[in-house]
């Protein structure tokens, strides 16, 4: 039992991540009907939001890191030490620290991922906006195949400036030094200690996560703003002929769902040191979630994408495969045993596949949605 | 000739005569001058275009006439390379063998899976396509170790593979009937130096072949049906035909032609990687489709070649050159230009240009650059008033 | 006993009751017309017969042959061929080409692969589609694309691809929707002309009083998803039950 709740919570996180992606990815096929291959580009965009802000609040510094770019450095030469050719050594100095101090620009770089948060919100929505006005608006009355290309193109155009800018490798964000240890959920539940782990950082993603999820949904539900978009998912001519001005709607909508993607890879860059091709990387996944929860439907986005984390978190888990292969009688080198001991790496595809097959409109969606 | 019209049988023709000449074709820069960058006349970059021409035709039949966009046409690659590789493990060398091997079980993949994913349509299809490869390009790197050699790349080994056809002393490379597909001739011919090698020529081979086969199967009863899938499914339908196998065949001979591509990588580059199956390598494939000219016969050919023509000469030019180019510029203003392209757009900062221009080409030419070649030539013809405006609806080359 | 039995057919929607016990009789070679106000459940009978839609209970007989649980292409084989609201035709493909391909469907059944073939080289296939083109007088616009035909042209390409199968039974749903009258007129005189030459059944779903009174020899009239009245057109003007259906519709 306590392995299975263990289980659980492993998922979470990956599966908020994924929840706040394809929620946004429904917002945007619902209301524009225009499916978004850039989507998960936005998301690793978020990410490395917190890589800049980590670089521009940052109080120690690397040098000669790919980002050099973005230092806020005193440059100071301290006579009294030497490097290691005997010149005067260099010492770097956050503006941070210059201005306000050693605590706050100290308490500035640890919280440097928080902070990103509200950063990165109007950047994001900037992005959104930018890209509905320049790019996606040419496309609504184009097959659905050339929004799917366009957008593919401009995932790669998106993913290979951050790759230009900040290099291959993954950077890693810092997480603030307070909640970068492990929480014991065990001990709340009754187990003993030690029993059920879990990085608190991972728990604020899925406290974050959640909150962001309600806070969309209330959006949606009690803003005048949302009832069009709502109305406008539903039926979206005839909220045009109502006299709408809906497209100005859809690109605040594009601006929010950027914005969702957004802050949900800013606050994971701690989880996972995101690189150029986080976005590619998620952005299969996330057309699985959306798929398995139903084209169009947002409680379907949100709920296959716990649902998913959760299934690619038990997956992973090795006690139940090997338990399987033995009941089986298989031996390590039989190719089924091999599969059984590898479903992590296809589970949400496999479940992908058979939710097509046999309920093609998904958990919770309409039928006949994007049929043709 | 050969079952086509006049008209075809002069595209057959000029696809043989780029195949047969590209060595002298590509290389047009004598060797010492500064536009020799622009060269592409090497064995390693032909044989990609003609491999990836080949891809992109079989391509073209699945979505270029039924409009089914498969997302996952990479993995029939990686599974064509892998059988390709496992023929010279087991058995021997020879790439008779290996290739039609690695061609029959990409086919039998390509069966399996097109049975599953046809059952939808629409983006469901490209999705269903795009689990199936990303499910073959995870597990070639994580259980599926054994067979795909993993994150190391599978590669003969002679002295431990069984290899039982190959006898005491057989060729370790890839070969035909014991001639070494590796075997060049390079003629010098005063500033200029041109190669022929024999793997090249197996590779144009195959491209004119399958370019052939591709024309007679556009212009058979069996294209014009994929035709009309593409144009309207409910009226087959009402029509007495049964949609399902017309597309199932059609998505199994674009999954053989990916898988003769394989092949012939392997036949070529005795290594096999799962990297060639990740599903943004489906998205190039997709790119050059669109680059070339959705549903024509020459728009495949012309994507490959102009998308790993890019990536040659785009991902070589350095930092150097880019000097040596802008040094007429003000040393800033030069500076600053090279520093952008180098980071941004050459090098190996290329993708982004390739991104680039797939959106201008989504954007302003939808039908590639077939159609960018037709505007053009309409726009010529129309200043000589006694040429009469090209012909009615035949299908587009 | 006619080619067309329908008998005890229903269908729910969730609560809404679409067809309720629908019994219906068509006999050879005749044209029978299927008339109701709006949501009456006309579509949905037709969507019924064409195996678009299964019914909770009851059969539909064709010519002895149960047509439920078939696929579309199936009922197709059997002899029924059908005729769109909007004309369905493949818009890409030339006006030839649009013919050829149910010349294909007749000639070869549901599946047969002609991969290396050429279209071109398919005499028999060539003079099918081509005495079939004389016969609706589309001959000369062969060559045009089917989108750019006009709407009545696209109508008579449709009717000619039923056609070139030669069904027993042909389906039509509102044949003349959104057509202007000189192009209704036409379609009229196309589907008489029709019948005139072969021996085929026709059914015909539509609204237009004026089509309905100048082709069907028997008319259905459906009301809720229930027929109210069979009768030859004659004795249908003025029937109580009718006027009833109509009007009523008409005080909602």
């Amino acid at each position: 039992m306590e392995e299975f709740i263990q289980q659980i919570v492993n998922g979470l996180d990956r599966g908020s991540a994924y929840a706040l992606i394809a929620l946004g990815l429904t917002l945007i096929f619902g209301t524009l009907g225009v499916v978004n291959f850039a989507h998960g580009a936005l998301f690793m965009i978020g990410a490395f939001v917190a890589i800049l802000m980590g670089d521009v609040l940052g109080d120690i510094r690397e040098l000669g890191s790919a980002d050099d770019f973005f230092k806020l450095v005193q440059v100071v030469e301290d006579p009294t030490q030497t490097d290691f050719l005997g010149r005067p050594l260099a010492v770097e100095t956050s503006y941070w620290v210059v201005w306000f101090g050693e605590n706050v620009g100290h308490w500035l770089s640890d919280w440097s991922v928080p902070i990103a948060v509200v950063v990165s919100i109007p950047i994001m929505i900037f992005i959104g906006w930018a890209m509905e006005r320049g790019l996606i608006r040419h496309f609504y009355h184009r097959p659905h195949a050339d929004q799917i290309l366009v957008t593919f193109g401009l995932a790669i155009v998106l993913g290979d400036l951050i790759r230009a800018m900040y290099g291959a490798n993954p950077i890693q964000a810092p997480m603030p030094e307070a909640l970068s240890g492990p929480i014991d959920l065990g001990i709340y539940l009754g187990y003993d200690i030690g029993t059920i782990t879990y990085s608190a950082w991972r728990i604020v993603y899925f406290f974050f996560s959640m909150s962001i999820i309600a806070a969309v949904f209330a959006f949606l539900q009690f803003t005048t703003f949302g009832m069009v978009v709502r109305a406008g998912m539903a039926d979206r001519e005839t909220v045009g002929l109502l006299g709408i001005n809906i497209n100005k709607y859809f690109t605040l909508m594009f601006g929010l769902a950027a914005a969702v993607a957004g802050v949900a890879g800013v606050m994971f860059a701690p989880i996972q040191a995101p690189s150029y091709n986080l976005g590619m990387e998620y952005l299969v996944p996330c057309f699985v979630v959306v798929v398995v929860g139903g084209m169009g439907s947002l409680p379907g986005a949100v709920l296959a994408g716990f649902l998913l984390g959760i299934v690619q978190s038990f997956a992973s888990l090795p006690s139940w495969k090997t338990g399987l292969v033995e009941s089986l009688g298989l031996d390590d080198t039989n190719l089924l045993a091999n599969l059984i001991i590898g479903v992590d790496q296809i589970a949400i595809y496999l479940i992908a596949i058979i939710i097509l097959l046999t309920r093609p409109r998904g958990l919770m969606g309409r039928k006949g949605v994007m049929e043709d | 000739m050969l079952g086509l019209n006049k008209k075809d049988f002069g595209l057959l023709l000029l696809v043989a005569f780029l195949a047969v000449a590209a060595p002298f074709l590509l290389n047009p820069f004598p060797e010492s001058s500064t536009l020799s960058f622009l060269n592409a006349g090497y064995p390693a970059l032909m044989q990609l275009f003609a491999i990836f021409a080949i891809v992109l035709i079989g391509f073209n039949i699945l979505f270029g006439l039924t409009g089914y966009l498969s997302f996952g046409h990479a993995a029939f690659i990686g599974i064509g390379s892998y059988t390709a590789m496992w023929m010279y493990k087991l058995l021997n060398f020879n790439v008779i063998i290996a290739i039609p091997m690695a061609m029959l079980v990409t086919g039998l993949f390509a069966l399996v899976i097109g049975w599953i994913s046809l059952r939808r349509t629409g983006i469901y299809f490209s999705i269903l396509t795009l689990a199936f490869a990303e499910m073959a390009y995870r597990l070639s790197y994580s259980v599926l170790t054994p067979i795909t050699g993993g994150e190391t790349n599978l590669s003969p080994n002679p002295a431990k593979d069984p290899m039982i056809l190959k006898g005491e002393d057989g060729l370790t490379v890839p070969h035909l009937f014991g001639f070494d597909l590796n075997a060049k001739q390079v003629w010098e011919l005063g500033n200029w130096s041109f190669t022929f090698e024999a793997g090249y020529y197996l590779c144009a081979l195959f491209l004119v072949v399958s370019f052939y086969i591709s024309i007679r199967i556009f212009r058979s009863p069996f294209g014009l049906m994929l035709r009309a899938i593409k144009s309207n499914n409910q009226r087959m339908s009402y029509t007495g035909l049964n949609t399902k196998p017309y597309m199932l065949a059609a998505f199994v001979v674009s999954g053989v032609y990916a898988g003769l591509a394989g092949g012939l990588l392997v036949a070529m580059d005795a290594q096999a990687g799962a990297e060639r199956m990740f599903w943004t390598e489906s998205g190039t494939i997709v790119i050059m489709a669109i680059l070339g000219g959705v549903g024509t016969l020459l728009g495949p050919i012309l994507g490959a070649g102009a998308i790993k023509y890019m990536e040659k000469i785009l991902s070589s030019i350095s930092e150097a050159q880019l000097h040596t180019w802008l040094g007429i510029l003000p040393d800033w203003l030069e500076n600053a230009m090279v520093y952008i392209m180098a980071n941004f757009f050459v090098g190996h900062a290329w993708h982004l240009t390739l991104g680039l221009v797939f959106m201008l080409v989504v954007i302003f030419v939808p039908g590639g650059l077939v159609e960018l070649g037709q505007r053009i030539a309409t726009k010529l013809s129309r200043k000589k008033p006694d040429v009469t405006p090209a012909g009615e609806n035949n299908p587009a080359e | 006993m006619g080619i067309l039995e329908v008998k005890g057919v229903n269908k729910r929607f969730g609560g809404l009751q679409a067809l309720g016990d629908v019994n219906l009789s068509v006999a050879e070679n005749t044209v029978h017309a299927i008339i109701g106000p709006n949501g009456a459940g006309k579509s949905t009978l037709l969507n019924v017969l064409v195996g678009k839609l299964i019914p909770d209970s009851g059969s539909v007989m064709f010519d002895g042959q149960s047509v439920l649980g078939r696929k579309p292409y199936e009922i197709n084989q059997l002899g029924i061929s059908r005729v769109f609201q909007t004309p369905e035709i493949f818009a890409e493909l030339s006006v030839f080409e649009n013919v050829m391909i149910p010349c294909f469907a007749k000639r070869d059944g549901a599946f047969r692969m002609h991969a290396i073939g050429d279209v071109k080289h398919e005499a028999d296939i060539h003079d099918m589609a081509a005495a079939i083109l004389e016969d609706v007088n589309m001959i000369d616009k062969r060559h045009m694309t089917a989108s750019s035909l006009s709407r009545g042209d696209k109508r008579r390409l449709e009717m000619a691809m039923c056609l070139v199968q030669e069904p027993r039974l042909l389906l039509l749903d509102e044949p003349t929707a959104g057509m202007a009258r000189a192009d209704t007129n036409n379609t009229i005189d196309l589907l008489k002309e029709i019948k005139e030459k072969r021996d085929i059944t026709m059914a015909i779903i539509e609204h237009d009083m004026h089509v309905v009174f100048s082709l069907a020899e028997r008319i259905t009239v459906l009301a809720q998803g229930t027929p109210l009245v069979e009768e030859t057109p004659e004795n249908i003007k003025g029937h109580p039950k009718v006027r009833e259906a109509y009007l009523g519709e008409a005080q909602v």
